[in-house]
This record gives C-alpha cells, sequence and structure tokens, in this order.
C-alpha cells in the first residue's frame, strides 16, 4: 500500500459498466438549502438516484435529492481567492463597530440611548 | 476587532494555505509530521486529502469492523420478524433492522473511499479475515432478548458511536451523525419493548430477566478490556476518543440505573457505583470469553457466516445485473 491511493477504484464490467461515486444531497424541508448528505455507488444515475432514496430518504427526512456523479464536481480551492490575506472585514457588518463611537455622539448631542424595540 | 481602515494581513500563511500535507513536492517524512500536527490539533481529514498509510490503515480497519457488524447484528434480530408479538413490533423491527442493514452500506462506502472495495470487505468477513462485534455471536432465545438487544446493545453501541461524531476523518464523524440519529430511535423502541414486558405478567418479567441474565456478560466485554490511552492509535490520530473503560462507566451509568427502575437486576453481584470514585465497580469481565468469540468462535458465529455467504451467493445474479445495464430484448 502506498500513502494516498486514489479516491475511487471502479470495479469493471465484462460489459463495460463501472461502479462510480455519486454524491447526494439533501433538503430537509421546503425553503431549506440543499446539504451534502453522503455518496453512494452506482452505474448510473438511475441507479444512484434510487440508492439515494433509500440512504437518504428512508424516514422522511428528506423532502428533495439530488444526486451528482463524483467526477462532475468541480472544486474550487485556490486560497488567493477564497482565504486572501488582507483585511476584509470591511465587507462584513460586523466590521463596522460602533459603540464607543455612538456614546461619544450621544454626550456630545445630550440624547438618551435609544430604547430597544420590542417585537 | 481589526480597525476597518487597515488592510493588514489578519489570516496567517498556515490560516489561509491550502492543508500543508497536501502538497506533493514535499518530502514523505515532512508531510507525514504536518499531517499529524493538523490532526493533533483538532484538524479534520476528508477523504480528498492525502494521508499517512498509518492512519488510512487505521481508519479503514476501525469503519470495516463498524460496517461488518452493522451488517451481521440485523442476523439475530431477523429471526424475529415474523414472530414478533403485534403488527407494530413488527413495523419497529423491520424498520429496525432495515436501518441497520443501510448504516452498514453508509459506513462500507466511507471504508470503500478509503481504497479497499466493497467486495473484498464482504469476501474478507466472510473468510473470517476480519471481524465484527462479540454481541452478534450469540443466539436469540425469546422475545425478551430482542428488546435487551435494542435496548442495550444499541445503548452501548450509541455511547461509543456519539464519541466518534468528532472523529478526525471527517467523512465517518459526518456519517456518524446521520447514524446516531437512527440509532436513537432503536434505543426507544428497545426499552419501550423491555417496559412493557417488566409490566406484564410473572412470566413476561421472568422472560426479561432471564434476557438480561444472558445479554450481561457480552455486554459488559462489548467495549473491550481496559487499554492504556497513551499506546492507542486510534485515540492517538483521534479517529476515536474515549478508551473502552470510558465507555462502558458511561453506559454504566446512564443505563444501570434505568434497569433498575424497573425492579430488574443484573447478574453481577460486584455491581455498584462507588461513591468515592465516582466510578462503577464489576466483576472482570471474562475476555477469554470475548477473544473466542470475536475470532469467530462463538455459539451463533459459524452459522451466521453461512447464511450471510448463501445470502452473498444468491444475490450474485443482482449484482452481475447492475453492472451489465439495461439490455433491449430483441423482438
Amino acid at each position: 500500500m502506498t500513502d494516498s491511493l486514489p479516491l475511487d477504484r471502479p470495479s469493471p464490467s465484462s460489459d463495460g459498466r463501472t461502479l462510480e461515486a455519486w454524491e447526494v444531497f439533501r433538503q430537509e424541508k421546503e425553503g431549506d438549502p440543499m446539504r451534502h448528505g453522503g455518496s453512494v455507488m452506482a452505474p448510473d444515475a438511475e441507479l444512484a438516484v434510487h440508492y439515494a432514496r433509500e440512504l437518504y430518504g428512508r424516514r422522511q427526512e428528506s423532502v428533495r435529492l439530488w444526486v451528482v456523479r463524483r467526477a462532475d464536481v468541480h472544486e474550487l480551492e485556490d486560497p488567493d481567492l477564497l482565504q486572501p490575506p488582507l483585511d476584509r472585514s470591511f465587507k462584513k457588518p460586523g466590521g463596522y463597530v460602533m459603540r464607543e463611537k455612538l456614546a461619544a455622539a450621544r454626550e456630545r448631542s445630550g440624547q438618551a440611548k435609544p430604547k430597544a424595540r420590542s417585537k | 476587532m481589526t480597525d476597518p481602515l487597515a488592510l493588514d494581513p489578519v489570516l496567517s500563511p498556515a490560516e489561509r494555505a491550502r492543508l500543508p500535507f497536501n502538497e506533493a513536492h514535499r518530502p514523505h517524512d515532512e508531510r507525514f509530521d504536518l499531517f499529524e500536527q493538523h490532526v493533533l490539533a483538532g484538524g479534520k481529514v476528508e477523504a480528498g486529502d492525502w494521508m499517512p498509510d498509518e492512519y488510512r490503515t487505521a481508519v479503514l480497519r476501525f469503519v470495516e469492523m463498524h460496517a461488518n457488524s452493522e451488517l451481521m447484528g440485523v442476523l439475530p434480530e431477523r429471526e424475529w420478524i415474523m414472530r414478533a408479538p403485534t403488527l407494530r413490533r413488527k413495523l419497529a423491527l423491520t424498520a429496525k433492522v432495515q436501518d441497520e442493514v443501510g448504516h452498514s452500506q453508509l459506513l462500507y462506502r466511507v471504508a470503500e473511499d478509503l481504497g479497499k472495495p466493497r467486495e473484498e470487505m464482504i469476501e474478507d468477513l466472510l473468510d473470517g479475515k476480519t471481524k465484527f462485534h462479540n454481541v452478534f455471536h450469540y443466539p436469540t432465545k425469546t422475545w425478551a432478548d430482542v428488546g435487551a438487544i435494542a435496548w442495550l446493545v444499541d445503548a452501548a453501541a450509541i455511547v461509543a458511536q456519539q464519541a466518534l461524531r468528532d472523529s478526525s476523518y471527517a467523512p465517518y464523524a459526518r456519517t456518524m451523525r446521520k447514524i446516531c440519529w437512527e440509532e436513537s430511535v432503536h434505543i426507544m423502541h428497545g426499552r419501550d419493548v423491555v417496559v412493557t414486558l417488566a409490566n406484564g405478567t410473572q412470566a413476561q418479567r421472568d422472560m426479561i430477566q432471564e434476557a438480561l441474565n444472558r445479554w450481561w456478560a457480552p455486554l459488559m466485554q462489548m467495549h473491550g478490556p481496559r487499554s492504556d490511552r497513551a499506546k492507542d492509535r486510534d485515540i492517538h490520530w483521534r479517529i476515536k476518543a474515549k478508551t473502552s473503560e470510558e465507555l462502558r462507566q458511561e453506559f454504566l451509568s446512564i443505563y444501570v440505573p434505568r434497569v433498575w427502575e424497573l425492579g430488574l437486576t443484573l447478574p453481577d453481584s460486584e455491581l455498584h457505583l462507588d461513591d468515592t470514585s465516582g466510578e462503577w465497580r464489576y466483576t472482570e469481565p471474562d475476555w477469554q470469553e470475548l477473544r473466542t468469540v470475536v475470532t469467530n468462535h462463538g455459539p451463533k458465529s459459524e452459522e451466521r457466516l453461512a447464511f450471510r455467504r448463501l445470502n452473498w451467493d444468491e444475490t450474485r445474479w443482482v449484482r452481475d445485473t447492475i453492472l451489465s445495464g439495461p439490455r433491449t430484448i430483441a423482438a
């Protein structure tokens, strides 16, 4: 055994069909995002869908299932694009901290802090 | 909080880079060290990541044994589907058997991605080259055994499985989250069977008491002998988090009081909670019996493996048909 074998070793058959991995995505209830559930081995999409139903939809835990051939999943993992090194906090709400500035503004205007809005 | 006006680097190279052990240009030993550091710091490993053979083999062995146990574990229960006392029990038991086979499929899938084809895993199991849990080598004598298994065997298993939801091998950890959710239903089903019998006639109470007496020794052996945390390879790689004794103590502390609550007893006069240490004391389990049983010399080992072999041969046409695909029948 060598370190890090390839992920899939398709099992060939005399008829040329091979089992391959299909990734299963499931939606728990209407309106939810599709989430990765796991994967199944199947020779084609029809059987992959069937196996996905058996393993990820048996207990009414999914309202929708997608199966995608693993080979068709393309990954972007370039850290220069996904996790750029510079401070990007100006793109997020948490990048704007105003508590002290607001306190200073209130002191200057003599106004009280507004009450929290009730729902 | 960083100053929003600043443009300083906020992520160190380590935080933003690809996992360095995945970089193929590094020498093997360096990748090994980087991988180990990553895992020991609580990092997760995905199926596509580079990993040393030591780690791959350890995860594979662990998951394969687990998958085998799920697959073999349905046989004792399957025998009772036709004899279940009510329609609801029959449906619940059928669903449980289907779930456990489903778990074995999920787990074999995890193991396959580590490089061992499923057919090879099944054949190794049938040839006795790989093992399955001790508790599935024993006979089920009465309906009460079904309750005892579904409640206490599944409970002992779930204690171990909950500790695996945080395994360093992320595909296994994710699968365990799904499996634990399904197992919790099995425990409720089993406990309901046991409580129903405990509330029944004297004959029913005797039946559940006898089942507990039969299953207690295998249950106490199930997590294995005490082991040295420092020497445990699976703990080192964070594949699992707890030692056998930690799991057994956790099992005892939750489930012994629940058995006693029903006025039932457990066949160990030494069994008690030691107030000063907070640990359960018990008669040393028979580790020789455990070794005998898991090497396929248990009372039902050969019969159950023979059934699986028969089943494997009889279903060969299904696997062949799947690979040969749809055919057009000539008119």
